[in-house]
């Protein structure tokens, strides 16, 4: 297999190249798809950036004014705080929860792996808006079964979904619960490739479960733990259905995230100019965590 | 993967309680290692799934009883909800339109990956290259930060309030390119030489010898591009405006975001929309298990 892989590499590239036709057949779909939904929107968004485009009829250049005015707007401030705020609660909490699942299904001393994961992927293949109402179920705060259990407890019911903070917590919960299986995938891939000769040895060392979990696993898997997080971080960055099921952003506008801010400006108030603005500020961010965990992994792999 | 009691030892995971020691060697060791990891799993697998379990039971319970008995399991179980869902809410008809975007995206999005995978790791073209590029730049740039103006390009095509506005910007995934690009990356050129040398044209290579050994690459991206747009809200929330063509994931949203909730007509809506993915997830569970999901998940 890899013989005939350098095979390929060492062949004359010029001898290939003279198919032209079938290759251009081959993408020409794709290469329509591309221009259409990704080269024509990306540039018009950032035309309109600098505009006044409502969606319709003439639009005038305002030059940079649409950025100047986000800079003092307190609602999308409210809701960039808000958006990092999710995204600092729910990584780690998806993390640690995944990773825990992950090394539990892998030990041959659990018995009944196999059937226990289904349990852990249902979720992620449920829809944001089913898991939101879900949660919105088992939370509410007149109905749900977590307040009734609290109450049957000697407790008062908590205010599930008037309290903003609470209410966070409870998408945070929600949001962790439905990915924990698509995390959990990548750690069990992982793991089960650390050579068992580590283990091995450490045992012969003495060294304790917990021991080999700090030394031997975690150090092995970092290049996976670094990808979880950056998608996990990515995917809360941009999250909306599922607040809109849960709490709809509420209570009030208290839990509008990024994404909604722009659907709200963009679509409700036809604001298309000043919504592409706030979307390039979200890609920024984006872009930015990307470079800041591309550099953190360098220094980590490098060490 | 040895049967010796040494590596048995060694991985127990994070599980920390250890009970007791029991006399005798091999067998009761496994089991004092067994008891505690278990049990965890166990514990863990519960919590997860019941959430699932106490939904999907609720919506067995007449509307009567929803609120005033807390049983898990219905007193009296009743298909009520799911009758007031599929007829009065018109859940039948969200639930054919979400069908139609899933079957013709899935197909379209399967089809057009095949080709562009294809083109990629068998020709060797400066431009396919440049192409590859900017297959990769989609990945960099998320849907969400160009809500606005894909919204105006899909409406300036005419494909506003369609079926089509929904499927057709859909097909263009960058984890579905690279999938079928690193399978046939490993499909030995001496294949298609061999074919060239019997007088075979480039297309029909591709479509009939190509396309037949990348089944299970299709079936693994059909799986998850069903399930993408299964579960798509935002974008059809945008594109659609006319009940009559609601998926499935608007229609419940519409319903959850009412003034009053009909709790009964949502659990059963809910429950409805839960079934395709969990029955195509259970029949095709080894191949989704196995994806090489980090290709990304862009969709």
């Amino acid at each position: 297999m890899t013989k005939r892989a350098s095979d390929v590499s060492v062949s004359p590239p010029r001898r290939r190249s003279k198919y032209t036709l079938a290759p251009l057949v081959l993408i020409s779909a794709n290469v329509v798809l591309f221009a259409l939904f990704f080269a024509w929107p990306a540039v018009i968004g950032l035309v309109y950036s600098f505009t006044n485009y409502t969606g319709v009829g003439a639009f005038q250049f305002v030059g940079l004014d649409n950025y100047q005015n986000l800079s003092g707007d307190s609602t999308f401030y409210d809701a960039l705080s808000r958006t990092l705020l999710y995204t600092v609660l729910f990584v780690p909490l998806n993390f640690v929860f995944s990773l825990l699942i992950a090394n539990v299904l892998v030990s041959r001393h659990a018995k009944g792996a196999s059937v226990a994961r289904v349990f852990f992927f249902i979720p992620w293949l449920l829809s944001p808006i089913i898991v939101g109402v879900l949660w919105r179920w088992l939370f509410g705060e007149n109905f749900g079964l977590v307040n009734y259990l609290i109450e049957k407890l000697g407790g008062s019911a908590v205010p599930w979904q008037s309290n903003a903070d609470l209410s966070l917590m409870v998408v945070v919960v929600a949001a962790s619960w439905a990915w924990t299986g698509f995390s959990m995938l990548l750690f069990i891939a992982a793991i089960k490739n650390v050579p068992a000769s580590y283990y091995e040895a450490a045992a012969l060392d003495g060294a304790g479960p917990w021991r080999q979990f700090i030394s031997i696993t975690l150090p092995s898997i970092a290049p996976t733990s670094f990808i979880v997080i950056l998608l996990n971080t990515i995917h809360a960055m941009k999250e909306y259905p599922l607040f809109a099921s849960l709490n709809n952003g509420g209570p009030g506008t208290s839990n509008n995230l990024l994404v909604q801010y722009i659907y709200q400006t963009g679509f409700k108030s036809g604001q298309i100019g000043y919504a592409s603005a706030a979307s390039f500020v979200l890609m920024l961010i984006l872009m930015a965590v990307a470079i800041i965990q591309m550099i953190v992994n360098r220094r980590v792999e490098n060490r | 993967m040895t049967t010796t009691d040494m590596p048995r030892k060694v991985d127990s995971g994070p599980g920390r309680a250890v009970p007791k020691k029991r006399p005798g060697g091999a067998a009761s060791g496994g089991l004092r290692r067994a008891v505690p990891a278990t049990t965890l799993l166990w514990v863990l697998a519960a919590v997860y799934g019941f959430p699932v379990l106490w939904f999907v039971l609720s919506s067995f319970k007449p509307a009567g009883d929803l609120f005033s008995s807390l049983a898990l399991f219905p007193d009296d179980p009743s298909l009520s909800g799911y009758k007031a869902a599929w007829d009065g809410a018109n859940f039948s008809q969200y639930f054919i339109n979400t069908t139609i975007v899933c079957v013709i995206a899935t197909i379209l999005t399967v089809g057009v990956s095949c080709c562009t995978g294809y083109a990629l790791a068998k020709y060797d073209n400066k431009w396919l290259k440049v192409f590859f590029i900017c297959i990769l730049a989609t990945t960099m740039l998320p849907s969400e930060v160009m809500l606005a103006p894909q919204f105006l390009v899909v409406r300036d095509l005419g494909l506003f309030n369609s079926l089509a506005g929904i499927i057709f910007p859909a097909l263009l995934t960058a984890t579905g390119c690279f999938m079928f690009r690193q399978f046939f990356l490993t499909v030995p050129d001496e294949l298609i030489e061999a074919a060239r040398i019997d007088g075979a044209r480039e297309l029909s290579i591709f479509l009939r010898i190509m396309v037949p050994i990348s089944r299970p690459i299709m079936l693994t991206l059909a799986i998850l591009s069903f399930q993408w747009r299964w579960n798509d809200y935002i974008w059809p929330l945008l594109m659609l405006n006319d009940p009559e063509k609601f998926t499935v994931q608007i229609g419940i949203q519409s319903l959850v975001g009412a003034q009053n909730i009909n709790w009964s007509v949502v659990l059963g809506g809910s429950v409805i929309s839960m079934i395709p993915l969990i029955v195509v997830f259970l029949v095709f569970q080894r191949y989704v298990m196995n994806a090489d999901i980090n290709a990304g998940l862009k969709d």
